[in-house]
């Protein structure tokens, strides 16, 4: 691990353009590395599989307030809004349907992404960041335990079996908040919106499309944290910019890879 | 140990709660949710023409749902479509004398097979083939009868260069039948 902490960006005030896409591309470089560097000690973190209950516990279940809480809003306005606009066609009868689409396949798994990077993958990179701030995975290393296995690999599995279930709770809060506004508030009948949603909604095209892209939002967003948190200049202020970075970077990419998945997977 | 015990039992309902919304998303609001029925009997109907019914698409009376369409074939000597429809087998008691017809629900939605009962005393049985059918409505064909019909004898169609349109209306090989 130590080439990783080697590749780690100095601190230099001025520098030329060059150099600076030098920067950028290491780094990208170093993040690929490190993705191979977690997949390998996989195996051996299955040692410590109690580590990985316990960070499903961090990043899962902790997030669960935030994504409840957003799953039903983005539902309900998405009720009001496609309510809006489908009552100038007058068919108001395809909320149901409507809903359903945008949430299995674009809003559920990168709405709860994006969350997820700003509540969970900000505490990992933080945790991580400080652990290498005060020399913990240097001292796990002189005890023999691989921080890779022991630390990395666990909270990359949590993060990539955490956000999938993550997107699903947040589909099915978004469901009932649409299906609250539409049906008991602004009375669209029971039935023609369930049975529009079943008639045009498949598992495996719209469903199941949706669990792959959360599953890689997940490994995608887990990826950047601990490579952040990993790779951290070990000073306050490090840790401070790492997070940051955390949330930007894991936006950015997971907006990115959403096109390209939903290419893809169209 | 109390507390590794607490976000076990935590992770676990965590877990749990995850799968729970994922069954519930797959199997409620998806058309897995169609395929819920029990025991059913299989009907033959003929169409010339099916239009966009699509397989699973319902089969109603009088608009309730009671079996879905089992198969679209080309029979190959008769040259029209057969369509296997799975009824439930709750209602068995189907007058013989039964017509089907493809209907759209609304003006865009889906297609769907409608049943009209007739009144005859002997109920259809399993595999059993509808006398009476109607095709699914082309609007292209619709749109055509009227241009032919309508449109000439129309008073106020001054322009001579109108007539030609009625011809190119009706082309029955239009790569969409509706939007």
């Amino acid at each position: 691990m130590s080439s990783v902490r080697k590749q780690m960006p100095e601190p230099a005030p001025r520098k030329h353009e060059a150099s600076r896409i030098g920067d950028a591309l290491a780094q990208v470089g170093a993040c690929g590395l490190f993705l191979f560097a977690i997949l390998a000690a996989i195996p051996k973190s299955l040692r410590h599989i109690r580590e990985t209950v316990r960070q499903i516990w961090f990043v899962g279940a902790m997030s669960l307030v935030i994504i409840m809480t957003s799953g039903l809003f983005v539902g309900m306005v998405l009720g009001l809004q496609l309510y809006y606009v489908l009552s100038i066609f007058g068919g108001t009868a395809a909320l149901g349907t409507v809903v359903s689409l945008s949430l299995y396949r674009e809003l559920g798994p990168v709405v709860t992404a994006l969350l997820f990077a700003g509540r969970a993958g900000t505490s990992v990179t933080a945790e991580i960041g400080l652990m290498r701030a005060t020399d913990q995975l240097s001292a796990m290393e002189m005890m023999a335990v691989d921080p890779m296995a022991y630390v990395a690999a666990p909270r990359f599995l949590a993060c990539v079996i955490a956000m999938p279930l993550l997107a699903c709770v947040f589909n099915a809060l978004g469901i009932f908040g649409a299906h609250l506004v539409g049906v008991t508030w602004l009375g669209l009948d029971n039935g023609t919106f369930w049975s529009n949603m079943t008639s045009s909604v498949d598992v495996w095209k719209d469903v199941v499309n949706g669990l792959w892209k959360s599953c890689a939002f997940g490994a995608v967003v887990a990826l950047i944290a601990v490579f952040q948190g990993y790779t951290t200049p070990p000073t306050s202020e490090g840790v401070a910019y790492a997070t940051t970075r955390t949330v930007v970077f894991s936006s950015i990419v997971v907006l990115a890879l959403d096109f390209v998945m939903t290419a893809f997977l169209m | 140990m109390t507390q590794r015990r607490s976000y076990q039992v935590g992770t676990g309902l965590f877990i749990l709660l995850g799968f729970a919304a994922l069954a519930y998303l797959a199997t409620q609001t998806t058309s897995v949710a169609n395929f819920r029925q029990g025991d059913s009997y299989t009907l033959k109907a003929r169409f010339t023409n099916v239009g966009q019914l699509k397989l699973r698409a319902p089969v109603k009376i009088a608009g309730v749902r009671i079996g879905s369409v089992e198969s679209i074939d080309l029979d190959a000597t008769k040259l029209d479509a057969l369509v296997h429809l799975s009824v439930d087998k709750r209602y068995k008691d189907l007058p013989d004398d039964s017509a089907a017809a493809i209907f759209t629900s609304g003006l865009l939605g889906d297609q769907y097979v409608s049943i009209q009962p007739g009144g005859s005393p002997e109920a259809m049985k399993e595999g059993d083939e509808f006398v009476l059918t109607q095709s699914s409505i082309q609007l292209e064909d619709l749109i055509g009868k009227f241009l032919v019909s309508g449109g000439p004898s129309k008073p106020a169609n001054p322009d001579g260069g109108d007539s030609a349109k009625p011809a190119d209306a009706p082309k029955p090989d239009s790569p969409t039948d509706k939007h």
